[in-house]
């Protein structure tokens, strides 16, 4: 007999998404991924000076703020033709490194592991022993018996004073938790030093981009940090040394800790590269551009389709024309009018028509984008496997020292196909924040010796021509590919539409019905116990789900929430 | 007084943080959503704020405000809050109405912020005080501006946050040489 779970909210953080599956024989056999708010961030840029875009796109979502930022500004940029100085492409890819990785870290440790790591099991650990496995995985000093009895006697007299219901997700015993009770410990210390390293990151966002969040020094044309070596008020090379050292400091914690972690913890849930894969056309951008044009990059990107990794075909400059004639967005399955098929987002129409859940017509708020007329998956896991296609030296050897402890602790080879999984996006994660940070060293570098030179510009002037102007942007974000396009005229936004990653990942079936994702990656998951889905959340948290920018917020917004409420309570899933 | 931010890991990260911090939140792309945004901007432009106190736009941010909701003594939140009263009713929260707040997610960000306090009462660096100082919202369409009811009120939001910092002791001054304002 078959069953329906409904999970909503299923993101912890940022916007609302309903997940419904329907399970039979313990596994799941249909899903819907569908983005429960709608929001017109387009309808506010029309008629705005293009120069102006990025201070709004940047508020379209609180934990992405400097991407939409970035997209923003490349996006007219590349309307312009307009070339950006060396030193602004250096400090905005160390900005995008730094905040990537800061991402990446709150991702794992704070908004995920919980789905992996039972807390309370940790209070039957044996510290020394921990500390034993620990340091036969790291010499991260931080793994002694002595700072896990600390950390042991901490939740303890946490979970003893009632406090863990602040964790309400709490799947502590749950029959699909199998960590032994010593990693669940060695986790949980990691996870209060990662809310140190976390911040770390943070800081050279905070340092290069004035303040967090919301960046205030992009321009189009390039950025407003004055490089003035005599003057305090402006980026000085004490400055930049501070900035070198909290680079140094986290490259350790994400080397020896964040890799560690996710190899162990993947090694103890080899069962997981079984779930999860979904659509295995992979789709991401290249970034950190090493010229003013952008067409040299840092980090590779492009195509891979079925995968299979020789199909791989790049995407090699700001103005590719593969990229930029291969996407479109169907609003058959969307709460918008349709009737035109899927339109590419120069010409894209956001026109709100909303009915009901309807399984088998409309059901979200969220498009369904695809590349030449195919689904395709992005975020970290398109993101490492298109850089290893395009023979990338640092994502091969970052990916092959996760494989190599994954097969030491799992005790067998680990093949690079069993990334295809719910437990592979978060081992690619992983690994690319180790790409990230060595990027980042390397960008440091750049700008200073490209500042050695005498090279002080950051900021070319734009002119807007009268006619009309269309371009886009795109930038390999923390969730994936995302892309701004826009049409202006006269100096003005004629058209502008956002396609952010989540939209790839969540949205619901397409022009051919074809499911998403989400949606996809959930079929065949084993659920132990439907009251508590914990099987559907570990493969849709793998993906790093955050919805506020995928959907576009209707009046309907008060009682969406308070059903949001009732249903979670109904099952159980709370957030 | 200051204190330099000391962590779990011992790593310095040369943080001082002031022992308040008034926290506006809010989508400035979603009409009254934004409305706590506008406070601190306000606040910001028109008032001489000492240097106990920080004044920070957090947006909808939730995770990113980690660091600067650590180790206040008193976090006033500035909000659109609905409460099922008419548009432009003033609400202040405290002591044991907060949590409730918190957990009735009347909007995405805080959902978010309740997050970001949920870690800080595992690491024990959890705000002494909260207070949320809030309006109910009249519009939340996609609107760059506040609705006229709720920008007639901006002042007695003003109002109540600098009667919650004289409770704790700070006396703030306005900028302008009569102490008093006008806005359009």
């Amino acid at each position: 007999m078959s069953e329906r779970i409904i999970v909503d909210p299923m993101t912890r953080i940022e916007g609302h998404l309903r997940v419904d599956c329907e399970v039979d024989d313990g596994k799941v056999t249909k899903a819907w991924s569908s983005g429960q708010m709608w929001r017109g961030i387009e309808l506010i840029l029309q008629g705005r000076d293009p120069r102006d875009a990025w201070i709004f796109t940047q508020r379209i979502c609180g934990v992405c703020t400097t991407v939409h930022a970035i997209a923003s500004v490349r996006a007219v940029e590349n309307a312009l033709n307009l070339e950006v100085p060396l030193n602004a492409q250096y400090i905005r890819n160390m900005l995008i490194t730094a905040h990537g990785i800061h991402d990446h870290i709150v991702h794992f440790y704070h908004l995920s592991a919980l789905d992996w790591v039972d807390i309370v099991s940790a209070l039957d650990a044996d510290p020394n022993k921990a500390s034993q496995i620990a340091q036969s995985l790291s010499d991260w000093p931080l793994n002694s018996a002595q700072h896990f009895k600390q950390i042991q006697d901490k939740l303890k007299s946490f979970i003893e004073s009632g406090q863990l219901g602040v964790f309400a997700s709490g799947y502590w015993g749950h029959p699909s938790m199998k960590l032994p009770p010593e990693i669940n410990l060695i986790a949980a210390a990691h996870y209060f030093q990662a809310l140190d390293y976390q911040r770390t990151a943070n800081k050279i966002v905070s340092i290069l981009g004035s303040k967090t969040p919301h960046i205030q020094n992009l321009a189009v044309g390039g950025v407003t940090n004055a490089i003035n070596m005599d003057s305090q008020s402006t980026l000085t090379l004490e400055r930049l040394y501070y900035i070198k050292s909290i680079i140094d400091e986290l490259g350790d914690f994400v080397n020896k800790v964040y890799m560690v972690d996710v190899a162990a913890i993947g090694a103890l849930y080899a069962d997981w590269t079984a779930y999860g894969a979904g659509v295995t056309h992979y789709l991401a951008v290249p970034d950190l551009p090493l010229d003013t044009k952008g067409t040299k990059f840092d980090l590779p990107g492009g195509y891979i389709k079925n995968a299979d990794l020789s199909t791989f075909k790049p995407i090699t400059s700001y103005q590719d024309a593969f990229f930029e004639g291969g996407v479109k967005e169907s609003v058959k399955h969307a709460w918008y009018q349709g009737g035109k098929g899927a339109l590419h987002p120069y010409d894209g129409e956001t026109i709100p028509e909303y009915t009901d859940f309807q399984d088998d017509d409309k059901y979200s708020w969220v498009k369904a984008p695809t590349f030449y007329d195919e689904r395709a998956q992005v975020g970290p896991l398109a993101n490492v496997l298109t850089m290893v296609a395009a023979g990338h030296e640092p994502t091969t050897r970052h990916l092959k020292t996760l494989l190599d402890m994954v097969g030491s602790v799992a005790g067998t080879t680990i093949p690079v196909e069993a990334l295809h999984s719910t437990i592979g996006r978060h081992a690619a994660r992983a690994v690319r924040t180790a790409v990230l940070h060595e990027s980042l060293t390397k960008q440091w570098q750049l700008l200073m010796e490209n500042i050695g030179k005498g090279d002080y510009s950051t900021f070319n002037q734009p002119v807007f021509p009268k006619e009309e102007i269309r371009g886009f942007g795109y930038h390999e974000a923390p969730r994936g590919v995302l892309s701004h396009w826009i049409v202006a005229r006269d100096g003005k936004i004629a058209n502008y539409q956002a396609v952010v990653p989540s939209t790839w990942n969540a949205g619901p079936r397409d022009e051919l019905d074809k499911p998403g994702p989400y949606e996809a990656s959930l079929l065949d998951n084993p659920i132990a116990d439907p009251e508590k889905p914990l099987e559907v959340l570990r493969t849709i948290h793998s993906f790093d789900p955050c919805l506020a920018c995928a959907v576009h917020m209707v009046d309907t917004r008060k009682t969406e929430i308070v059903r949001l409420q009732a249903v979670g309570a109904q099952c159980g899933v709370t957030f | 007084m200051k204190e330099t931010a000391q962590t779990p890991t011992g790593l310095d990260t040369g943080a001082a943080q002031a022992p308040v911090l008034v926290l506006g939140l809010g989508n400035i792309l979603m009409q009254d959503e934004g409305v706590g945004v506008a406070v601190v901007e306000r606040l910001q432009q028109d008032y001489r704020i000492p240097d106990d106190i920080e004044l920070l736009d957090g947006g909808t941010s939730g995770m990113a405000l980690l660091d600067d909701l650590r180790r206040r003594e008193t976090l006033i939140v500035v909000d659109a809050v609905r409460t099922g009263q008419p548009a432009g009713t003033l609400v202040v929260l405290k002591g044991e109405q907060v949590p409730a707040f918190f957990l009735s997610k009347v909007s995405p960000h805080q959902l978010a912020l309740s997050d970001v306090l949920a870690v800080l009462t595992l690491t024990g660096e959890k705000p002494l005080e909260v207070i949320v100082i809030g309006v109910e919202p009249e519009s939340l369409k996609t609107h760059l501006g506040l609705s006229d009811i709720v920008n007639h009120q901006l002042q007695a939001l003003i109002t109540n946050v600098l009667n919650e910092l004289h409770v704790i002791g700070y006396e703030i001054e306005a900028k302008s040489e009569s102490g008093r304002i006008v806005h359009h």
